[in-house]
């Protein structure tokens, strides 16, 4: 792989004391961003806004120069941000605090519950785990070794069960005995099918009939190495089930995720979580900076 | 969409009206919106530079500009282009001399690896009267074996598991398991790996020394982005597999990444998954898939009548 580091020196070099930005410079800028998966689109708005701030702010000192490229991407994924990320034993405004997770096939919407509910558990929280994805084999045995693993209850109907009964009977549960948190599992779609996705608002709106607002948070998982569809993923599971939050899964490969970085500004969602392996402590609360140097490879 | 790349096409020509020959400098802006409709679709970075520059080299000695309508010649040339890339011939599974023939499927997390052992079982004993046994060599992730399990038992056929953490031992006894109950196909699903996870990379080698299958197979997910070279690329490095398969094809994505791996590679893409069900298996049709990545309706069929 061709060293990344260079660009912000070079950038730097490029644009002090100009009020325009050499072309050799932009191009491998936007190498850097369309490999990562930042998308054309996005891509073009980055590099735009670096344009506009050089001929702006002219003869810039070179350090100020270095991190304006960095101000600039982090700009789109901050001003989404939330104020105070996935403080595991934060007090929640309400209580049980119930989180839908979302997402197409096999993202890791299952293994982000696992890893959701010992971060929660860890922090001294009461956790109760749903198991709505009734459809894919075995997949209530696997959040059931999650809950094992994690020490959590989990409230099943079997497989072939109905998802809103599940999920009804979570949020009921969850009351009942007094949880602070319900982690409600759901199986995979996709965003295209129109079928799928009526009936994923379904398993949303019965939960707000047990417990008012419910569910508090919807949190959809996109796969680090997805391209340009995840913009699609994202404004269609959006437009069905009013997403609150991303968790990007599969980080410890070479994919870069950037995706989220023009999903983050389009729909105004935060990225709360990354996934950066397959144990149960593999979940970080999301950092734009970090992500950001990640970029560009330091 | 095709009218999409097509109609820009035509309103990159529409400057060069009057000019007898394409050059490096009028066609510039034509090779950008190609370019750009690649990256949109997910083919590589570097992928759609070299792809460009091939259709580039090709339209130069081409009567392009002078066509009724160049922006759908150009966009011609393209697609046939890329429906060369994937080749024409249909590869079919490699079936060994002495049963039993021993396919291995492996890939990365999630890309739908047991749904395809699964599928191909199904496949094979309804299409080429096979009798498989499938091997739960995941002995990793939560539920693997039952989830392999529910669905062999769906289309009613064995799979081989054992209690230990072992899929070397996995893989090898299955193989005896077939030849002792006269089986002649074993479908191997392995657990999902990343590509620079060494300790798992080496184990799926080994099984694969193992078992010295007949065909390996390489399962990806089409929606995957810049990154499906890396790990195309890496798999094949450690496994040197046979074929690909292209998963949830079913879904909206243009799917580049299965222009990017064949250039990459150059292994065949041998069969499509297009959903969860058990019979959503298709084999891979290389001018469909163009079609997909270019964002074309029946526009070629349009042209090749001109
Ligand atoms: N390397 C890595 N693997 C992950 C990560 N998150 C999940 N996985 C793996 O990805 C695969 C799919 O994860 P699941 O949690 O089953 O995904 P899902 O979205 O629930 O899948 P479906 O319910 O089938 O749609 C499993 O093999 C997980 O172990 C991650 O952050 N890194
Ligand atoms: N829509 C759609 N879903 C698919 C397809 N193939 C697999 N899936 C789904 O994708 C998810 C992951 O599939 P698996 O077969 O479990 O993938 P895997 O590669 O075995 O996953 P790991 O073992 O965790 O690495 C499941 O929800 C499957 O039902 C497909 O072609 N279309
Ligand atoms: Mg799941
Ligand atoms: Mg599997």
């Amino acid at each position: 792989e061709k060293s990344r580091t260079g660009i912000m020196e070079k950038l730097g070099k490029a644009i002090a004391g100009k009020d325009t930005v050499d072309a050799e410079v932009l191009d491998e800028l936007e190498e850097i961003l369309i490999t990562s998966d930042v998308g054309v689109k996005t891509t073009v708005e980055i590099i735009d806004r670096i344009e506009a701030r050089v001929a702006k702010d002219k003869y810039l000192n070179s350090s100020e120069l270095n991190n304006i490229l960095k101000e600039e991407i982090i700009a789109l994924l901050k001003d989404h941000a939330p104020d105070k990320p996935a403080e595991f034993d934060a007090d929640f405004p309400q209580k049980p605090h119930i989180i839908m997770v979302v997402g197409v096939n096999g993202v890791g919407k299952t293994t982000t519950i696992g890893k959701l509910a010992h971060l929660y558990r860890q922090a001294g929280k009461k956790v109760v785990l749903g198991a709505a994805d009734t459809f894919r084999a075995a997949a209530v045995d696997q959040l059931k070794i999650w809950s094992e693993r994690a020490d959590v209850p989990i409230i099943q109907q079997g497989q072939n069960a109905d998802p809103a009964a599940v999920a009804y009977d979570t949020v009921e549960a969850a009351s009942a005995r007094g949880a602070d948190v319900a982690l409600v599992d759901t199986a995979g779609r996709l965003h295209n099918k129109k079928s799928l996705m009526d009936e994923l608002a379904k398993i949303k709106r019965v939960m707000g009939k047990v417990v008012e607002g419910a569910p508090h948070e919807v949190i959809l998982v996109l796969d680090a190495s997805t391209g340009q569809n995840a913009m699609e993923q994202a404004k269609a599971f959006t437009s069905f089930v009013d997403i609150t939050g991303l968790a990007l899964t599969k980080l410890d490969g070479t994919a870069k995720g950037g995706i989220v970085i023009g999903v983050s500004n389009e729909l105004d969602v935060p990225v709360k979580y990354i996934g950066v392996g397959e144990q149960i402590e593999d979940l970080q609360v999301f950092d734009r900076e970090l992500f950001v140097n990640s970029l560009f490879g330091d | 969409m095709f009218e999409d790349l097509s109609s820009k096409l035509e309103k990159a020509f529409q400057s060069l009206k009057g000019e007898a020959k394409i050059s490096d400098v009028n066609i510039a802006e034509t090779v950008r919106e190609i370019r750009r409709a690649l990256l949109d679709a997910d083919v590589n970075y570097e992928v759609a530079k070299e792809f460009t520059n091939k259709v580039k080299d090709r339209a130069m000695g081409e009567d392009v500009l002078t066509a009724v309508n160049p922006g759908q010649q150009f966009t011609k040339i393209v697609y046939d282009e890329m429906v060369t890339i994937f080749g024409q011939e249909r590869e079919d599974i490699e079936v060994a001399h002495t049963p039993p023939t021993v396919i291995l499927i492996a890939g990365l997390q999630g890309s739908g690896k047991t749904t395809f052992s699964a599928k191909l079982a199904k496949y094979l004993k309804e299409e080429n009267n096979r009798n498989p046994i499938l091997a739960a060599a995941d002995v990793y992730r939560p539920a693997a074996i039952n989830q392999l399990k529910t669905l062999a038992e769906s289309i009613s056929t064995p799979v081989y598991s054992i209690e230990q953490k072992d899929a070397v031992r996995v893989a090898k006894e299955a193989v005896s398991m077939a030849k002792s109950l006269a089986l002649d196909t074993v479908i191997i699903d392995t657990a999902g790996r990343m590509h620079v996870d060494e300790k798992m990379m080496n184990e799926v080698a080994e099984i694969k020394e193992a078992v010295q299958p007949n065909e390996t197979l390489f399962v990806v997910d089409s929606m995957t982005g810049q990154d499906a070279v890396n790990t195309a690329k890496e798999f094949n490095e450690r496994i040197n597999y046979d074929g690909v398969v292209l998963t949830k094809l079913d879904g909206d994505t243009r799917g580049g990444a299965a222009l990017s791996i064949k250039t990459v590679v150059e292994k065949p893409i041998k069969f499509v998954s297009t959903g969860e069900k058990l019979d959503a298996l298709s084999p891979f049709y290389p001018d469909r898939m163009a079609q997909r990545i270019l964002g074309m309706g029946d526009v070629v069929s349009l042209v090749e009548k001109a």
